[in-house]
């Protein structure tokens, strides 16, 4: 018998969103404690409660030790991390949503805090020991193929994709734009968002182009924040301050030559121009029972728009190769569109999280509460970022 | 896709030497060793003939570990690349733009090298395009591959 359905997220919390450097002097801890305060308020539950953190990536900034201590979780009975990067956000809730099912823990958090002022993700590639470079990976066997051509931050790699997807299918920056616009409408009505101003295609095209075909508006922001999210039993959750939003399904991995992707390269030929979804899509849709077309508003990792073209094909809201036109058509615009997509205005507009702003939005979107709610919505689907395996994805329903 | 229009566009540059500094394992060590010496050789696996790349301890086909260095004639496909005109650290603000590229290489299956493109203007690259191979001398005894138009 599988997960669905049996757990649910039923609180979610953060801090304010900062551009990167600006949330100094707290400490990444002080901001992870802060989001899972807020959530577990949200949630009406309290650190007394808590007995498990299911993570992806980096976190809590450190390991669940030094977390655990100062927060006072009276017993951890449960904390995991999926490996990887980005790909795990979505993920780390269907973990924990796992660890329920499974019996190994009743209420489980969900966690990231970011603090980019000394570390920035954009130059994570990078050589070491240069200014900037501070956070890049470590030397490797593996990377001695790669950093020598100067690829030394992940919108690099993915402008490479990109320019095989446009290659292929004749996808243009025009589509790449419409992610862009139609994201920061979103975000232009929301408080917490870093992008409020409108953005045109003039703006677009007049932007600097950063790595060809990308260009400063392709690009996620470069934040500060922490989000946290509650997940326990669907038993449990009917007892709380909100309805329930339930765990419908989630989905991991990945094929194991996509590999590391976009730091290799050598990805087989049929989903390289793929945001490396497509088997997890699979198994999500499986465990769910369900479709594209049973998704009511799609939060999807955006932090580079041709990704986010990727992913609509690799979950099936339209063919491969059909993305471009696809935005192009207005699909994925709030209010209008077939399927609006990041209607909290994603990482490109609102804030960078590395993707748990996403979640936050798929939970208040099935709530109800969303500041661009999306009319009746009882079906969100949620993804993790396009990286090197794993990626992921969550369903929430009511 | 220039950035301006305006302006003579320039030839693809290269990163700065001083960027670069390799760390092989045993399984890389050979193909480093022959690029020193300006020889492109690819790791075959000896017991199905499946190509390997970068060089790896195990086949991921077969899973055997043995494997034979075959030498590449220098001729690759442009498969995908990107234009970086923005320098993402100060210590390349001097050479972009540069042009990493990934070029597969015939005969092996569909092997992909990561190397810049070189005597080239960005606004000319075209995937599918023909390349030759041109050594660059990076350091005393590192050498690494680089690709112009054939």
């Amino acid at each position: 018998m599988n997960m669905r359905d049996k757990a649910a997220v039923v609180g979610v919390g953060s801090t304010p969103y900062y551009k990167r450097g600006q949330s100094l002097p707290q400490t990444p801890l002080e901001m992870a404690g802060k989001a899972m305060l807020a959530a577990l308020d949200d949630a009406g539950l309290t650190v007394d409660d808590v007995d498990g953190l299911a993570l992806y990536s980096m976190g809590l900034g450190g390991d669940t030790s030094l977390f655990a201590q100062v927060m006072g979780i009276p017993e951890v009975r449960f904390t995991a991390t999926l490996t990887g990067g980005g790909g795990g956000a979505a993920g780390s809730v269907g973990l924990a949503a796992a660890a329920i099912h499974a019996g190994m823990a009743t209420t489980v958090v969900s966690l990231m805090t970011l603090q980019q002022a000394v570390s920035r993700f954009g130059t994570s590639y990078a050589p070491r020991g240069r200014p900037g470079a501070q956070y890049s990976a470590p030397p490797s066997p593996e990377k001695d193929f790669t950093s020598p051509s100067g690829l030394m931050g992940p919108g690099q790699m993915f402008a490479v994709l990109a320019m095989r997807h446009m290659h292929l299918y004749g996808t243009r920056r025009e589509h790449f734009a419409e992610v862009a616009i139609s994201t920061r409408e979103n975000a232009i009505k929301r408080e917490t968002s870093i992008m409020k101003t409108p953005l045109t295609l003039d703006d677009y095209f007049s932007a600097r182009l950063i790595a060809e075909p990308l260009c400063l508006y392709d690009f996620c922001l470069e934040c500060d924040g922490a989000v946290a999210v509650v997940t326990t039993s669907l038993d449990r959750a009917k007892d709380l301050r909100h309805p329930p939003v339930k765990v419908t399904a989630s989905a991991h991995g990945g094929m194991g030559r996509w590999g590391q992707a976009i730091t290799w390269m050598n990805m087989p030929d049929e989903y390289f121009t793929s945001s490396g979804h497509r088997p997890v899509a699979k198994r999500l849709w499986a465990m769910a029972g369900m479709t594209a077309a049973d998704v009511d508003v799609a939060l999807i990792y955006d932090h580079f728009s041709p990704m986010v073209i990727m992913q609509l094909e690799d979950y099936g809201f339209c063919g491969i190769g059909e993305g471009g036109p696809f935005v192009a058509d207005g699909n994925i615009r709030y209010g209008t569109g077939s399927i609006p997509v990041n209607t909290h205005g994603g990482n490109l507009s609102e804030a960078y999280i590395i993707g748990m702003t996403h979640v936050k939005e798929g939970v208040e979107q099935i709530r109800g509460t969303a500041v661009n709610q999306v009319a009746d919505a009882s079906v969100a689907l949620v993804t993790g970022g396009p990286a090197s395996i794993p990626t992921s994805s969550l369903l929430l329903t009511r | 896709m220039t950035p301006d229009a305006n302006t003579e566009e320039p030839l693809a540059k290269l990163p700065p030497a001083e960027l670069i500094a390799l760390t092989p394992d045993v399984w890389t060590t050979p193909y480093w060793d022959a690029t020193a010496q300006h020889r492109l050789v690819v790791p075959r696996c000896t017991s199905c003939g499946t190509y390997r790349f970068p060089p790896s301890a195990f086949c991921y086909v077969c899973r055997t570990q043995v494997v034979e260095w075959v030498e590449q004639s220098g001729r690759g496909t442009l498969y995908s690349y990107t234009v970086a005109w923005h320098p993402l650290l100060p210590d390349v603000s001097d050479s972009v733009p540069y042009v990493p590229a990934v070029v597969e290489l015939p005969d092996t299956g569909g092997v992909r090298l990561i190397a810049n493109l070189v005597d080239v203007r960005p606004s000319e690259v075209r995937i599918g395009m023909d390349l030759e191979l041109v050594w660059r001398d990076v350091h005393e005894g590192v050498t690494v591959p680089t690709f112009r138009p054939a």
